[in-house]
């Protein structure tokens, strides 16, 4: 944290948090490098459904899944529930990087 | 419980609706200025720009327009604006709209493990302090019928509780208590033995204690104290005419002739533990400083700890408003000469600062006010346990028997109750992370429910706490490796 300096252990603990939630969106933030996550590029199975028919199996969360495949990658229709049946999903996300988690889950 | 999780600390980055402060206690040390976070427990120092953040949102009624308006015209940048409000959002230092309410602190999990047993060898004393809590006017203990002293065999029994209800600790305690717990001296030495062994068999240590009105010590006692490591704290008030006060034998006789040159002795032989003095104060005896100067730099004591008498609230012996307010002014000055002392590196023997300054190194966010059924539990003469010491032989608060174990029901009840969430007054109160109520046995004597918040000392434990973050605060800028010493302190 830049604005707050922990002084005991219990306030060292928070920053701890905070860095790994800060970190935990690190893909999303600028100016460092964006990779995307988990996606192979135009073939990511990511947002579809794990061996079981679920979701719980996926190669990674499906709300990351979504999220990056809609909007960093350049193969927009890699969503297809975006365009197909959800398409106010983003609705609520006015700037992704400050909204994202106001974002709607899709489940296939 | 400590536990600090995302969802009670963070996930509040609203800033849809109006600002507000968060639940902190602003204090400035050293020239500097910091938060105590009391969702948390938590210090932290903040910028300047912080300050003048929450200058504004506890002026009230700004939206998140309206901040970044005031910040920037206050010269900040609006990128600089929006990271700062993000920063204090996320920690809660300030709160926007609806923010979830903060969760308490988790409750410890059901049969927490035992830390600590209070043996009291006897409810038998050769004193007759009036204020005593176990025989004076507001005692809870009905002895009566059952054993004065406790056998080996009970004794024994204790040992092995402990043992198995220790499970994933290295270390265990035993204290020794009383009535005055000389008048069973014969059963130290065979618990010592017997404790030491079955301890090694299971792979854990375990160390001793005891506390005395330091009457019947004797050479051969006090070499074995000192053989043994076994801590030492003498209840005493000070000096003879503050100790003559109260602490007496049935005739009225004062005890201090009597332990004065005991004392000496102990302090001048007993040098593998640390030997303490535990002061009551009460109507008359508020003269901390003094009482200090005696025990520490007269008898030698290593600390001394201070703490008004429990009382029902009209006993003659009870410290009106005055007197706490003379307590409070010894308190001050003897912090005054801890913050000296610690800024030259130096030890303090002032008990109710370095405890204060271990809690808050670690920064505890206590769900119960001290370890009474949890980590720690008292033993009567007949083997009835009890929550501590203070409930010993108290049939309102038996919590089992160390033949048959712990009453997992009547544990669940107090604890219950004693849980800080469970006391409405301390939900607003910036010092309950340290506080959480205060003692149940004071509670119990006061208002007749161990889950009472000790009202009667809010305004002092603010005041006091409020002291000690100072001092936290100074010697985190002046001399911050000094307060490593405190670290390990209460093995929180």
């Amino acid at each position: 944290m830049k604005h707050l300096k922990p002084i005991n252990r219990k306030a060292r603990r928070i920053d701890d948090l905070v860095a790994s939630m800060d970190e935990d969106v690190v893909a999303l933030a600028q100016p460092r490098p964006h990779v995307p996550m988990g996606c192979s590029l135009s073939f990511s199975p990511g947002w579809e459904v794990d061996a079981s028919g679920g979701t719980a199996g996926l190669c990674q969360p499906v709300e990351r899944d979504i999220y990056d495949c809609y909007v960093t990658c350049f193969w927009p229709v890699q969503v297809p529930d975006h365009v197909n049946y959800s398409a106010d999903w983003a609705s609520n996300c006015a700037a992704a990087t400050k909204d994202w988690r106001s974002l709607d889950l899709v489940f296939p | 419980m400590n536990v600090l999780t995302k969802t009670s600390v963070f996930l509040q980055t609203s800033s849809a609706g109006i600002y507000r402060p968060g639940d902190y206690h602003a204090f400035e040390a050293a020239g500097r200025p910091y938060l105590y976070l009391a969702s948390a427990g938590a210090v932290f120092e903040i910028e300047s720009g912080v300050r003048a953040l929450l200058n504004h949102v506890e002026g009230g009624g700004l939206s998140h327009e309206g901040l970044l308006a005031a910040l920037v015209g206050e010269g900040q940048s609006l990128a600089d604006a929006e990271e700062m409000i993000h920063e204090l959002l996320q920690v809660r230092v300030i709160e926007n709209g609806e923010a979830p309410p903060l969760a308490s602190p988790e409750a410890p999990p059901a049969e927490f493990p035992l830390q600590a047993l209070v043996l009291n060898v006897t409810n038998q004393c050769n004193l007759a302090c009036t204020y005593c809590y176990e025989f004076g006017a507001d005692k809870i203990a009905t002895p009566q019928g059952k054993p004065k002293y406790m056998t080996k065999e009970t004794a024994r029994a204790s040992v092995d509780l402990l043992l198995n209800e220790s499970a994933g600790r290295n270390a265990v305690h035993i204290t020794f208590f009383g009535g005055e717990t000389l008048m069973n001296f014969p059963l130290l030495r065979d618990v010592l033995d017997y404790a030491n062994a079955k301890a090694a068999t299971l792979g854990k240590t375990i160390t001793f204690s005891l506390t005395t009105n330091a009457t019947l010590l004797t050479d051969p006692i006090i070499d074995f104290l000192s053989e043994n490591e076994v801590g030492v704290t003498v209840s005493i008030d000070g000096p003879a005419e503050i100790q003559d006060r109260h602490r007496v034998y049935r005739s009225g006789k004062g005890s201090y002739a009597v332990i004065e040159p005991k004392l000496r002795r102990l302090i001048a032989t007993h040098k593998t533990r640390a030997v303490t003095a535990r002061v009551t104060l009460t109507e008359g005896v508020t003269d901390v400083v003094g009482i200090y100067r005696h025990l520490k730099d007269d008898l030698g004591f290593h600390e001394i700890g201070f703490a008004p008498v429990t009382n029902s609230g009209d006993r003659d012996y009870a410290i009106d408003g005055g007197g706490m307010d003379a307590v409070l002014a010894g308190f001050h000055a003897l912090a005054d000469e801890w913050l000296d002392h610690a800024l030259r590196g130096e030890l303090h023997g002032f008990t109710n600062v370095s405890e204060t300054i271990g809690e808050l190194i670690q920064g505890v966010n206590k769900s119960h006010p001290c370890g009474a059924a949890l980590g720690l539990m008292g033993v009567s003469p007949s083997g009835d346990l009890s929550p501590c010491h203070r409930f010993t032989d108290a049939d309102t608060h038996t919590m089992g028997h160390v033949s048959s174990g712990i009453d997992r029901a009547s544990q669940k009840d107090f604890l219950d109750r004693g849980h800080v969430e469970a006391k409405y007054d301390c939900q607003s109160c910036w010092a309950r992370p340290l506080c959480a109520g205060g003692c149940h046995h004071e509670a119990f004597v006061r208002y007749g429910d161990t889950g009472h918040a000790n009202l009667h000392y809010c305004d002092w434990i603010r005041e006091w706490t409020d002291r000690c973050l100072h001092i936290y605060g100074e010697v985190a800028v002046r001399n911050p490796a000094f307060l490593e010493h405190f670290a390990a302190r209460k093995g929180l």
